[in-house]
């Protein structure tokens, strides 16, 4: 198979577009289309400095490297989640990779911190690992954003992930949840980071590929909690629509995309500004009195007290 | 051909010459869910594997 846009040799195939690239190709294609997400959606621009939230997979480092790459202003976040070999193996991913391009590195070391690792805190609130990970995670980029003056955080959040999270929404009804799909959430309040996904546009094959043919060193392995997940099995469905008919996924979450904004969504901002007000423990904004970080925490040391 | 897998990790023996097609087609994989590497290349669906070639084959879901 040969490249659509020059004489070389194709290494993938896009059949959403119609089309194949060769390596060259394949990264202006990656490039290109991070470059209309942040422009289109006016995520940032080269004056703003940008965290990334990276955990040493194929989504966060090639957003950083691609960002990188495009002459933005970016630096890195690392949250250790002590989940043994494969935090400490990610981790090293991390350090070597920005330190090769001489980007700045925050690293949070939840154990330190926090005095307990994400499974004995999930064993200890009984709640699922990967929803307890996921608060802790929010909670430090969010804070890290504002208190080293960063304008924007940033995440690795590709098309497969927001089709899945969508499909199990909608699957559940769940029309909450929907209002913060969307690829930009303003600061809506003091104390916010404006949070973009500017991998949005790019389906997880595609972003992997790059990782590959540019060498980008990630952890292939899989989060060991993550294993079994619900969005694995949404996502895998998703393969199979995509593989009967192209363009399934893109048509599912850039469609509601579309809709949202006809009709006048992104009220978030106005409706978080009402309702939200600085937690009583951390000063970061909430719906409820107390966060759900801090009440999660707090379960957690109220349950290992003896 | 030897031909590496994930979930969980393996090796598996596989008649070559065949292409990239049908040995994800034979292996029960959907071609939207990972990349086949030859060497440290990636290669399309309709490219030839011979038999001495060492294919991985790379997962590209992350758990998010
Ligand atoms: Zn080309
Ligand atoms: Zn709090």
């Amino acid at each position: 198979m040969r490249c659509r846009k020059c004489p070389h040799k194709a290494v993938l195939e896009i059949p959403r577009h119609h089309t194949a690239f060769c390596k060259r190709c394949l990264t202006e294609f990656v490039c290109g289309q991070v470059e209309r997400a942040v422009k289109h959606d006016k995520m940032f621009t080269k004056a703003d400095r940008v965290l990334v939230a990276v955990s040493g997979g194929k989504d966060s480092l090639t957003l950083l490297d691609v960002l990188h790459t495009l002459g933005y202003h970016v630096a890195a976040l690392y949250v250790d989640l002590g989940i043994g070999d494969y935090s400490k193996r990610s981790k090293a991913k991390v350090e070597a990779f920005t330190s090769a391009r001489g980007l700045v590195l925050h690293v949070h070391e939840l154990k330190e911190d926090e005095g307990a690792g994400i499974n004995d805190l999930a064993n200890l609130i009984s709640r699922p690992a990967c929803s307890a990970c996921g608060t802790i995670k929010r909670h430090h980029f969010n804070r890290v954003a504002v208190e080293y003056g960063y304008s924007v955080l940033a995440t690795g959040h590709n098309l497969d992930d927001e089709a899945s999270r969508l499909l199990g929404n909608v699957l559940r009804w769940q029309t909450e949840y929907l209002d913060k799909q969307g690829p930009v959430l303003p600061a809506s309040v003091d104390g916010f980071a404006k949070k973009v996904k500017p991998l949005y546009r790019l389906a997880e094959r595609e972003i992997a590929a790059y990782a590959v043919v540019n060498k980008l060193d990630y952890i292939v392995e899989e989060c060991p909690n993550a294993v079994g997940a619900k969005m694995l099995l949404y996502k895998d469905v998703l393969n199979r629509l995509e593989a009967e008919s192209p363009g399934t996924k893109q048509a599912f979450y850039w469609g509601f995309l579309a809709k949202q904004e006809a009709e006048g969504g992104r009220t978030m901002a106005e409706s978080d500004q009402a309702m939200l007000r600085p937690c009583v423990a951390c000063g970061q904004p909430t719906t409820a009195e107390t966060c759900n970080y801090c009440k999660m925490m707090a379960r957690a040391i109220a349950t290992k007290a003896p | 051909m030897k031909v590496l897998l994930c979930h969980p990790s393996r090796e598996v023996d596989i008649m070559g010459p065949k292409r990239v097609k049908e040995l994800l087609r034979e292996l029960k994989l959907l071609p939207e869910a990972v990349l086949v590497i030859r060497g440290d290349e990636l290669v399309t669906e309709d490219d030839i594997l011979r038999q001495e070639d060492h294919i991985e084959i790379r997962p590209v879901m992350s758990g998010g």
